[in-house]
């Protein structure tokens, strides 16, 4: 599944990105397979997305996390 | 001489790096830019033990070397440039305690240039609320590097850095990461090609497109004779190395630092559940905005009204002292009032900046951002278009610098041309004055009407601004890849220093940058309206005499007429009755035109022109603003200022642009003439349409 599809509260695992969809900024700030991520929180329609990825809180939208492969625990 | 070492401080933002930089420096620091750039540059000295000084460069802060805006390339560029005055002999690299991990990859990047490079752990006052500890002198043997665990909130462990910097020279210089491991036979066609040169550095080189000495992109490609990469190649191997350096780092940190998550405790995410809340969110963001205004409003009255007659007094008081003639006259009644102007804005900018720094300061603006987002996708802006257009409401000009951090260049340029119809604070002295002219006092639900009359001026602003975003996104056809990171820092409690020295330095700059153009305006003013051509100015005073020889005027109301007598025919006068049928349709008279033409080199200057126009010739203590109450107006009779031609004034300085400097930066961030040339044409039209018909309407 894509993180695009994470309720809010849900952890999963990263296991691919698209390396040319994704910015090499997100992937610096820790969106790199292997890492936990995590849903904080969603603005109305689900998007932007409120992320906890390795301990590093961002949001992005939901047009860049459907291109983010996670396993859920 | 003394011994002088130059000191880099470079972190991610958010992570405290400025209030290191104020911890180090204190009062010795300014701002300025980096030449040709409009990146602000700040530095200080800091005296260390043993007589050594350091100059201390405070970096834009960066997530990584890998620069993708303006602001981040001047750091790389810095570092590469081993001639710069100010190449760093020690690096800083500032980390927050609890973002280590991410934070780390960019000392690796620092270290990996063999700078001596000294890491500071920050905010470690929050170690035990976070259930965080530290093995540091692991950390430092594998890091090869030396710690300097500090809390600039506790006031804790400064005098430590201190001593690390003094001693940098026993730092190592030894990389983190072997660069050929990211792609062995790449890195060693690399090394033979260029034998000398550091391996990293080149890399850097060959993927960010910077110079360096003779080194750059396009020499790199010309003498290797190894096949070069593709960009997606090469994009693949920076993600290589990316990961590469997060292994060394949670390597690193699996022994390193602990983290008990029993212990742990989180005021964000109670704060987050409310502020980022559906409906919580907007309502808490509405009243905070509600608050500034109102607040902005009734603060500075009272000192706005101390500032303006204590500047009226101070000119009658040079009259009275200095012997009488043209010298003194320039200084009563061009300079004063002209500085009376400048000095009435304090204020109000002094409270616009303290609560953005605050907004800022707390991390609250990010959620702000994260809210607005898909509200603000509609209009073709991005959520990061609200800081711009909340910071607007301070000044265009570091609001249309605060857009860098927007990726898509649409998105980006849209939030450009739009952020000037945002109320900066030099369109508040012209609202202010007059409202108080033009707006009844009383209230209405507790709430004044002059506070609302104000307030849905900023809200016509927004209003503007966001229309004409919409607009500019069904025109633009402009296709640029769209992505948004935003990073959602900790809350914390804003530093009173660092608010009170942004507050200072932002109003030192505004009042010493704007202060030379309206003191410069003012003194061409009065010149201008004391002297004329011709027999009509020159022989005003038996003109005039004659002119009333039969009415029984007193002595004062002769001179009065003279005087102004004398400013219809001054220069001033002259050109203001020149263009005085094209504004007459709008309600003013030639001296607000005067006002407004001066205007467009900055708004602010409108009260200032009115104020040193009036007083000359004028014998009286008086305020601008009871001068301005007193006009009449030439043709229809009645108060000149009235609510007609009064809310003409504010609707026409709400959508005009009006600001040299502002269409300078737009030039400058959008790299053409064409944008600052369209907006000064459309907005000033527009502004010129909706004051003709407001006043048309309501006279």
């Amino acid at each position: 599944m894509t993180l695009a599809e994470l309720k809010r509260g849900q952890r999963g695992v990263i296991i691919d990105v698209s390396s040319v969809h994704i910015p090499l900024k997100l992937l610096e700030m820790g969106c790199l397979p292997g890492n936990l991520v995590e849903l904080v929180q969603v603005a109305p329609f689900a998007d932007p997305m409120y992320l906890n990825i390795n301990g590093s809180h961002l949001a992005i939208r939901k047009e860049t996390a459907i291109h983010i492969q996670i396993e859920t625990e | 001489m003394s011994k002088q070492i130059n000191v880099a401080l470079i972190g991610n933002p958010n992570t405290g790096k400025t209030s290191v930089f104020n911890a180090l420096t204190g009062l010795n620091q300014k701002v300025g830019n980096y030449p040709g750039i409009t990146v602000e540059k700040k530095e200080g000295i800091c005296k260390l033990p043993r007589g050594v000084r350091a100059h201390i460069i405070d970096l834009p802060g960066t997530y990584s070397l890998n620069a993708s805006s303006l602001d981040e390339n001047v750091v790389i560029e810095l570092l590469l440039n081993k001639n710069d005055k100010d190449f760093p002999d020690v690096a800083v690299v500032v980390s927050d305690v609890e973002n280590l991990k991410r934070n780390l990859l960019l000392f690796t990047q620092i270290k990996d240039l063999e700078i001596p490079t000294i890491l500071v752990i920050n905010m470690s006052d929050r170690m035990d609320y976070k259930g965080i500890s530290l093995d540091i002198p692991y950390l430092e043997e594998q890091l090869e590097t030396k710690i300097a665990l500090i809390s600039t909130r506790k006031k804790m462990g400064i005098a430590g850095l201190k001593d690390l910097i003094t001693n940098y020279k026993e730092l190592s210089t030894n990389p983190c990461l072997n660069a050929s491991s990211i792609d062995e036979e790449y890195f060693n066609n690399l090394r033979k090609a260029f034998p000398n040169q550091l391996l990293y550095k080149l890399w850097l080189v060959i993927t960010q497109d910077v110079n360096f000495g003779k080194t750059d992109r396009k020499a790199i490609n010309d003498v290797s004779n190894f096949k070069t990469k593709s960009e997606n190649d090469l994009k693949r191997l920076q993600q290589k190395e990316t990961i590469k350096r997060y292994q060394f780092i949670n390597n690193t940190l699996k022994k390193g630092q602990t983290i008990d998550l029993n212990t742990a405790k989180d005021l964000r995410i109670k704060l987050d559940r409310i502020l980022t809340h559906k409906v919580w969110g907007y309502l808490i963001f509405g009243i905070i905005l509600l608050t500034i205004f109102q607040a902005i409003y009734d603060w500075s009255s009272v000192p706005m009204d101390f500032i303006d007659s204590a500047f009226a007094s101070l000119s009658e008081w040079t009259k009275s002292v200095l012997p009488t003639g043209a010298f003194t006259n320039l200084i009563a009644e061009g300079i004063i009032p002209g500085l009376g102007g400048i000095v009435i804005f304090i204020p109000q900018i002094a409270f616009l900046f303290l609560f953005i720094s605050i907004l800022e300061e707390t991390g609250y603006m990010s959620r702000v951002v994260f809210l607005m987002d898909r509200i603000m996708r509609r209009f073709g802006l991005s959520g990061k278009s609200v800081v711009p257009l909340i910071s607007g409401t301070a000044c265009a000009i570091p609001a249309i610098m605060a857009t860098r951090n927007i990726e898509s260049w649409k998105e980006r340029l849209i939030t450009i041309l739009v952020t000037p119809f945002t109320t900066c604070s030099a369109r508040l002295p012209v609202y202010l004055i007059i409202i108080a002219l033009v707006i009844p006092e009383g209230r209405f639900f507790g709430l004044s009407y002059q506070a609302l009359t104000l307030m849905l001026l900023y809200l016509i602003g927004f209003g503007a601004a966001i229309v004409s975003a919409w607009i500019l996104n069904k025109i633009l056809k402009i296709k640029s890849r769209t992505f948004f990171v935003v990073e959602m820092p900790n809350y914390k409690l804003p530093l009173f220093k660092n608010v009170a020295l942004t507050v200072l330095e932002k109003t030192k700059s505004f009042i010493f940058g704007a202060g030379k153009i309206i003191l410069a305006i003012s003194i061409i003013l009065w010149f201008l309206a004391s002297y004329g051509p011709g027999e009509k100015f020159n022989n005003a005073e038996e003109i005039v005499t004659e002119q009333y020889a039969n009415q029984d005027l007193s002595e004062d109301d002769l001179q009065q007429k003279i005087a102004s007598y004398k400013l219809e025919h001054s220069f001033i006068g002259i050109t203001g009755r020149a263009i005085e049928p094209a504004i007459r349709p709008l309600g003013y008279d030639w001296k607000i035109g005067i006002a407004i033409v001066s205007s467009f080199a900055a708004r602010e200057v409108f009260v200032g022109t009115l104020a040193t126009i009036y007083s000359v010739g004028s014998d009286e203590e008086e305020t601008i603003k009871n001068r301005m109450a007193g006009e009449v107006n030439p043709i229809l009779g009645g108060p000149l200022f009235n609510f007609a031609s009064g809310i003409s004034l504010l609707l026409f300085y709400a959508f005009a642009m009006q600001c040299m400097s502002t269409l300078a930066i737009v030039k400058r961030e959008t790299n053409s003439w064409k944008w600052p040339m369209y907006q000064l044409v459309i907005m000033s039209a527009f502004a010129y349409i909706v004051a003709l018909a407001a006043f048309q309407i309501l006279k």
